[in-house]
């Protein structure tokens, strides 16, 4: 059983490097369209929301299949989530920009849908920071709390990508359907809940009332 | 009745014994000039578009260094032609189907000679020369392409506009057939069009191309007849031109009509006026390589010395 899951592990990991993998072939054979650099934040950044939708899709695959196991495998995903991310914003502050930090500065101040592209990066960052298990521990209550920040990202980086855009909205609407279901699974289980401990509110108040 | 066939060979037809004599000698010099220069083989190397060596035409006072040119595979792989497709490998691909056969070019509105020229005859009668030029996209990357053409201003020597005639208006093809999303007429108001003013058109930087890097234009890159105004982004450069109308007024140009705020009708490169959403103070040059560091843009595109003057006491971060 315990080798089992090893196994399990072991190829998860292996196939959330792939992109990475196959990503640094392309670069050194030199694969990437005329516009390198650009091919490179896109690919990077496509991985990113990837991982990220992937993420928020453990909660509900739980609900579903009843199977709790899945808690690991969503702070795994959401890793790579951050490990694409960083990959992003080193390749828009080194490759692009060569680390010319003027140039960054009035780039960022100039282009609103850098914003919430950082602003999505700085939530990613934070939850890796805390997702071990001993600071989940430490955090208490909190923990969750500010996990939930993980909406704010997915739809800042929703908002990053459309921003940007010329045209072909193809691709970020077809992230767009996916995260709307995401979401809207969650509010639906919220609702549930609601009516569920309202009916049990009720029925204890029944009880009461019938003593 | 029958006919009698005169079988007699004329004598313009009788090889001259001194000709037949040497016919081995002559195959061998014609097969070896043949391999040392094939365009030789090939009719009127100068002025036809289909046939056409330009590997050796003088190059232009205005031109960078032929050395820093893009390289080649990257221009042609990396262009917007949204007739064809909203993804750049997708347009070239798609633009192969564009129909560049017996080319023509309407000359309207307010000018003495309104005709339409052959594009034969359009390149019989100039000069044409190698340009090269920066090219900067809106998107804020850039190149450097070396463009073969012909300045504006001499078409307009040609056919002489007005002196009512302000501003000048040019019209892509208009070829549903080919272009996927004109059929289907998908985001912007087809045929593109794109406008100068006409100081900006008899400007001598403003070039008509029929071709890049010594070769015809290929179909992705403008063929056969596109303008080339290399201090303005590169969507006021309009591509496969059918029509050019000499007018009274500014004309309402496809990008912005389609979003005004965004794309003005000057479209001048300049590092301080951004993108309503990104900003144009830097910009990326394509080199083929992934390591190539994004540089800051100049105002004009780096043509300042030579255009900033047609745009004395204008606010160019009103009329961007």
């Amino acid at each position: 059983m315990w080798a089992r899951i090893h196994t399990i592990w072991t190829v998860s990991i292996l196939a959330c490097l792939a992109p990475l993998a196959l990503l640094v072939w392309d670069i050194l054979a030199d694969n990437l369209d005329g516009n390198t650099v650009q091919a490179f934040h896109i690919r990077s950044g496509d991985w990113t929301l990837r991982f990220l939708w992937l993420t928020l899709a453990i909660t509900p695959l739980q609900t579903l299949t009843q199977w709790r196991g899945m808690a690991e495998y969503r702070q795994m995903l959401g890793l790579f989530a951050l490990l694409y991310a960083t990959l992003h914003l080193v390749g828009y502050l080194f490759f692009d920009h060569a680390g010319q930090w003027k140039t960054i500065v009035i780039d960022i101040a100039q282009s609103p849908y850098l914003w919430f592209g950082l602003l999505a990066y700085l939530i990613i960052l934070l939850l890796g920071l805390t997702s071990p298990k001993s600071a989940k521990k430490k955090m208490g209550k909190s923990w969750k709390k500010l996990h939930r920040l993980i909406y704010l990202a997915a739809a800042m980086s929703m908002l990053h990508y459309f921003w940007q855009l010329k045209t072909n909205l193809a691709e970020p609407l077809f992230y767009l359907a996916i995260i709307i279901v995401l979401f809207a699974f969650r509010v639906v289980m919220w609702f549930r809940a609601q009516k569920a401990s309202l009916n049990i509110n009720t029925l204890q108040l029944k009880k009461q009332t019938s003593e | 009745m029958i006919i009698k066939i005169d079988k007699t060979i004329p004598s313009s037809e009788i090889t001259d014994p001194e000709l037949f004599r040497n016919r081995r000698a002559l195959l061998k010099a014609g097969m070896v000039s043949a391999l040392l220069s094939p365009t030789a083989l090939l009719a009127d190397t100068s002025t036809s578009p289909n046939s056409s060596d330009w590997s050796h035409l003088d190059v232009a006072d205005n031109s960078l260094n032929r050395g820093n040119a893009t390289p080649v595979q990257v221009v042609k792989n990396y262009t917007n032609y949204y007739e064809f497709a909203f993804d750049k490998q997708g347009a070239t691909h798609a633009a192969q189907a564009l129909n560049t056969d017996h080319w023509s070019v309407e000359i309207v509105g307010e000018v003495e000679k309104p005709c339409s020229i052959t594009l034969e005859d359009l390149l019989a009668k100039q000069t044409l020369k190698d340009y090269v030029y920066r090219f900067r996209c809106v998107e804020a990357w850039s190149m450097v392409v070396p463009w073969v053409g012909f300045p504006m201003k001499a078409l307009m020597d040609r056919v002489k506009p007005l002196s009512t005639a302000r501003y000048v208006v040019f019209t892509s093809a208009n070829q549903p057939e080919a272009m996927p999303n004109v059929r289907k007429n998908l985001m912007l108001a087809w045929p593109y069009t794109e406008g100068l003013r006409i100081d900006e058109a008899a400007h001598p930087l403003t070039l008509l191309a029929v071709g890049m890097y010594g070769e015809v234009l290929p179909k992705q890159n403008g063929a056969p007849l596109r303008l080339v105004v290399p201090w303005k982004y590169g969507f006021k450069s309009i591509k496969a031109i059918v029509k050019i109308e000499f007018a009274r007024n500014a004309p309402l140009t496809t990008w912005s009509r389609f979003a005004p705020d965004e794309y003005g009708f000057y479209a001048n490169v300049n590092p301080n006026v951004p993108h309503p959403r990104w900003s144009q103070y830097s910009e990326r040059p394509l080199s083929g390589g992934f390591f190539s560091a994004r540089r800051k843009t100049e105002l004009f595109n780096g043509y300042a010395d030579q255009v900033a003057s047609l745009y004395d006491g204008m606010d160019l971060r009103r009329l961007f």
